[in-house]
């Protein structure tokens, strides 16, 4: 039987080399206007939380302050993904122009690219984008200046608090919230955090207009998303799709064939095993079965060949070394995971004791301070439940 | 009145100021929730967790100290969900722990170890961690140990060094598993910018950071029949002792604890205020001359103000971080240092006792003082000149071990030749008090008449506000000050270290208008030093300070020079204030230091 392709979208990287006419025509309208479009488009943002854009932009403008900032979350910290380096590199004007918009809205005046330590790279490049850009903005009176911030390679600085304390010289740690961004952020002054690619959908927003952008995807989860797919797959790569997906009809397209479980949304994301590939959907939570847009929008599939202890090990691995190390359950939490999936493996405590460790990763969830140590569950009670025998033997 | 928020918690209706948390919601009930981060002194940092509670709409748990209480929240503070949680996160920083509490110091007065009795952690659901294996304890502070395998992270130390001190001597370093509390470098205490001023062994609420203790080696040398031990007591002391024995913060024990200090086996019961009383000769002696050289001008190199030294932590503090202000520095040596060269001396000799065989005990509100008898240059008497310092807190654990019952001992007076004092004195231990003293000292002699304040209560320096000055205009004095005729004399108090850097920062010519500055490392003054017992809380120091000026009120002499043990000290021994022999044995010099 032919296979039906998911649909390709190419809006993301489609560059008409048209920015300019965009942010004037876009800027031509009244903030409420904008607010509105954004927020009739339901746009969530794909830094991870999946807050609505309109709403964010929304709320900080209204908040008081007498400075405020823009500031864009290019820190892609979750291994594997790097569609935000791509967006970057590719169409950086477009994520400039959302910028400049968004500043307009909320009344800032400067705006920042949190940009990953390892993209340092990519900042000559950017630093002329910016320039040029920065060129236009004050021929056409625009009163807004970008900034690069180059982070130091901590993933928990993606996080926007602890991003705003390591902007403001401190260590990367996460703030206690509320109060939110939106009332206080960069400086203690109301500050818009959004993820590159979100920047990017918002630009699709202002030129196609809000009822084109909603046509993609389905309820609660509208409009395309950058995916980073990789592991056992034969066409590993940066895709933007539909959101809205069955998992079925991904692993059908990007599987190998031998496709056991399927990582959404990297190590603080979920393990979906293929008894349950059919019944998840690929999006924001919502009336849909299922759960789960990823963070970094990353995709790992996993054949037969692979052992889930082993990829669970990583995560742990990768969780204990980047918890900020502030908050008691996901400092120690952490620790004892990884330490505990060990000592069962080995034989040294008896498969029981992964029923306390996922009473732990329940703790966690509900008391850790910040996003990291609440998903640590996410991973780790989707693996052990779905692979126990694996985990023991 | 402000819009007030309404919530419950337990059911109970309670109404706060917005703004205010849940925890000062519950407390406001009497409902008590455990913490470990949350400190009334400092920022809230909501890391430890231990407070969580449960809010109706909320799916997760929320930190009782952190979150704002809301209207119409319901807040649960007691449900299942909240204990199950609580208990875990005390087991997971006791799988983190260096859980050897009978081998602690802190073993009976710690918070973890009190949160984990009240829930009976009885077992440990989760495997141990040794990564405390792997930390040595640092002991080369000549009055803190810190000992990392004892911390939760709570970085509560982090915070009173960077907020109530502006030091920064502790940071946070590494993150994850590796995560933990380091100085500069990773070095040592005794190597990096730390003044030992104490407050965050006081803010600890664990064995992780604890004053270095030198009780076994008083008790030796009390057992010793060839020594002759002498004990000196601080101001603070008398004001903070009764807290340890679980009497009210602010209760007055000095004749009780002169009454102990003689159980416990010391000779001779002496007090610190007698030379804080010869402080204020010392040190006002030394303001006048520096007034004379420069208001009436006879040396222009003179520097104004003089900056008040008897604050240990204060000395290395200028000492690091500002170099250029140290030749403000008054010369005079604290109470404790005149006291300890003046012990070896003028009281050996008075009694006639081998100095060698004298050993000199100082009971004292501050980890500072440890250091600070340490100092190389503190051997005035040709020998070291104070042998141990004691906190108050170690005072007390000595007379719990000693099986003392401190509420019901008799009340008895201080040794004689060292031990009379006055109000003047008293009053050293609240922020302001060497101000006043030494105000109530200099308008008289200038004038020859009492400071113009009701009662000679010189209010505008007392009270908690960071930063206080007054001005005292100078009208009439006798001829010999002349030339200080109408001049107002600017003064300056600052406690707390971050309060005493906002006032060295001034500009210069905001600087130079002062006279006079007085300034104590710690938070209200010594009373708040970081020997006094735990817990601390601006609460408790406001009533400490208001006992430290009922004991002035109650004394029947209020100012310095008119102590009859001071004056027959000079007339036998020292002569005048300032003289030759005054130097050598009361006076010092500063070192200077690198700044981290
Ligand atoms: C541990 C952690 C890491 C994060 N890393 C990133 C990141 O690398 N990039 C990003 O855009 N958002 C990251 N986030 C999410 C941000 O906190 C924030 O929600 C997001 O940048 C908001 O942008 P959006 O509304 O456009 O999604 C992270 C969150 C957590 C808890
Ligand atoms: S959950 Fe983890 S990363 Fe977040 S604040 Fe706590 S320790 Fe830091
Ligand atoms: S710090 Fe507290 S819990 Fe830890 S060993 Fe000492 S007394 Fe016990
Ligand atoms: S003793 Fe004082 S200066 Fe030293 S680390 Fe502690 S708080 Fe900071
Ligand atoms: S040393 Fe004490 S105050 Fe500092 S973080 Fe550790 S336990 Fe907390
Ligand atoms: S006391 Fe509230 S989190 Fe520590």
């Amino acid at each position: 039987m032919e296979q039906q392709l998911l649909k390709r979208i190419d809006l993301i990287f489609n560059d008409e080399n048209d920015w300019q006419e965009i942010l004037d025509q876009t800027l031509a309208h009244d903030n409420t206007y904008i607010i509105n479009a954004l927020v009739s488009s339901e746009l969530k943002g794909r830094g991870g939380a999946g807050f609505p854009t309109g709403l964010k932009w929304k709320l900080t403008s209204e908040a008081p302050g007498i400075e405020k900032y823009m500031i864009c979350n290019a820190d892609e910290g979750e291994p594997g993904t790097f569609k935000d380096r791509e967006i970057l590199s590719r169409v950086s004007f477009k994520v400039l122009v959302a910028m400049a918009v968004c500043a307009r809205v909320i009344g800032a005046k400067e705006g920042i690219i949190y940009l990953r330590g390892e993209y340092k790279y990519l900042v000559p490049q950017l630093n002329k984008t910016i320039a040029e850009f920065g060129a236009y903005c004050g021929r056409t009176g625009l009163d807004f200046n970008v900034r690069i911030f180059l982070g130091s390679g901590a993933y928990i600085c993606g996080e926007e608090t602890a991003l705003f304390e390591s902007l403001e010289g401190h260590r990367g740690e996460p703030r206690n919230k509320p109060p939110f961004p939106t009332d206080y952020g960069f400086r203690g002054m109301p500050t818009v955090v959004n993820n590159v690619e979100t920047l990017v959908h918002a630009y699709t927003i202002f030129k196609y207009g809000a009822a084109r952008f909603k046509e993609l995807g389905v309820a609660s989860s509208r409009g395309t998303k950058l995916f980073s797919v990789s592991g056992d797959t034969p066409i590993a790569g940066i895709y933007e799709l539909e959101l809205g997906m069955s998992l079925s009809q991904f692993v059908e397209e990007f599987g190998d064939g031998d496709t056991k479980a399927v990582q959404v949304g990297g190590a603080s994301g979920f393990l979906v095993p293929r008894k349950k590939f059919d019944e998840t959907t690929i999006g924001f939570q919502g009336r849909l079965t299922g759960v789960s847009l990823p963070t970094g929008g990353s995709m790992m599939l996993f054949n037969s060949s692979r052992s889930m202890y082993n990829v669970l090990n990583n995560y742990l691995d990768f969780f204990r070394e980047e918890s900020c190390g502030q908050c008691t359950p996901c400092r120690v939490g952490c620790q004892i995971l990884h330490k505990g999936i060990e000592e069962v493996k080995r034989g040294e405590r008896n498969a029981k004791y992964l029923q306390t460790l996922l009473l732990l990763t329940e703790t966690m969830q509900l008391t850790a301070k910040c996003g990291l140590g609440q998903s640590v569950a996410n991973s780790f009670s989707s693996i052990v439940e779905n692979f126990w025998e694996e985990m023991i033997y | 009145m402000e819009n007030k928020v309404q919530l419950t918690i337990n059911g109970q209706i309670v109404e706060v100021q917005p703004g205010k948390s849940i925890l000062e919601a519950a407390e406001k009930l009497r409902i008590h929730i455990p913490t470990l981060c949350y400190h009334k002194d400092l920022c809230v940092k909501g890391n430890c967790r231990v407070c969580v509670v449960e809010s109706k709409h909320n799916k997760r748990l929320v930190a009782a100290c952190a979150t704002p209480a809301e209207q119409g929240m319901a807040i649960v503070t007691n449900s299942l969900k909240v204990r199950n949680a609580r208990r875990h996160i005390i087991q997971l920083l006791l799988a983190e722990h260096n859980a050897d509490c009978t081998k602690c110091y802190k073993n009976g007065q710690c918070e973890l170890q009190r949160i984990a009795a009240d829930l009976k952690i009885l077992n440990q659901d989760f495997s141990e961690l040794n990564q405390w294996k792997k930390y040595t304890v640092d002991y080369y502070s000549p009055s803190i140990i810190k000992n990392d395998s004892k911390c939760i992270r709570c970085q509560r130390c982090v915070r009173t060094c960077a907020e109530l001190q502006g030091v920064n001597a502790l940071t946070v370093a590494h993150k994850g598993e590796k995560m933990k509390i380091s100085t500069f470098l990773a070095k040592p205490m005794s190597e990096v910018v730390c003044t030992n001023c104490g407050q965050c062994v006081n803010h600890c609420p664990t064995g992780a950071l604890v004053e270095r203790n030198y009780i076994e080696e008083v008790w030796a040398a009390l057992a010793d029949p060839t020594k002759h031990v002498i004990v000196q007591t601080a101001p603070a002391v008398r004001v903070g002792l009764g807290e340890e024995f679980g009497l009210e913060p602010g209760t007055r024990v000095t004749g009780k604890m002169v009454t102990a200090l003689r159980q416990l086996g010391f000779d001779t019961v002496l007090d610190t205020d007698f030379t804080a009383d010869l402080t204020i000769l010392e040190e006002g002696t030394e303001l006048l001359g520096r007034l004379k050289s420069s208001v009436a001008g006879d040396n222009a190199d003179v520097k104004l103000p003089v900056i008040s030294s008897c604050s240990p932590g204060w000395i290395k503090y200028i000492e690091h971080l500002f170099p250029n202000r140290l030749s403000h520095l008054s010369s005079c040596k604290s109470p404790q240092q005149m006291f300890g060269a003046l012990a070896k001396t003028y009281y050996a000799a008075s009694r006639k006792i081998d100095p060698k065989s004298i050993v000199s005990v100082s009971i004292m509100p501050c980890t500072a003082k440890k250091y600070e008898a340490g100092r190389p240059e503190m051997c005035s008497s040709g020998y070291r000149d104070v042998d141990y310092v004691l906190t108050t807190r170690e005072l007390a654990i000595m007379i719990k071990q000693a099986g003392l019952d401190f509420g019901v001992l008799s009340e008895s007076a201080y040794d004689k030749l060292m031990g009379q004092s006055t109000g003047a004195a008293a009053i050293f231990g609240a922020t302001g008090g060497v101000m006043e003293a030494a105000l109530r000292t200099v308008y008289e002699v200038v004038t020859g008449r009492e400071v113009p304040f009701e009662a000679l209560n010189i209010t505008p320096v007392r009270g908690m506000e960071g930063i206080r000055e007054a001005a005292i205009e100078v009208k009439n004095p006798l001829p010999e000050w002349q030339f200080l005729d109408g001049v107002t004399l600017r003064c300056a108090v600052a406690h707390g270290l971050v309060n005493a850097r906002k006032l060295m920062e001034l500009p210069a010519e905001r600087f130079n208008q002062y006279h006079f500055i007085e300034i104590m490392a710690c938070p209200g003054g010594c009373l708040g030093g970081g020997g006094q017992p735990i817990p601390t809380s601006p609460e408790i120091r406001n009533r400490r300070m208001e006992a430290i000026y009922a004991e002035d009120m109650g004394m029947p002499l209020r100012k310095s020079h008119d102590n009859p043990e001071v004056q027959l000290l000079y007339a036998n021994y020292l002569g005048s204030p300032n003289s030759k022999k005054a130097h050598e044995l009361l006076h010092t010099h500063y070192t200077l230091r690198e700044r981290f």
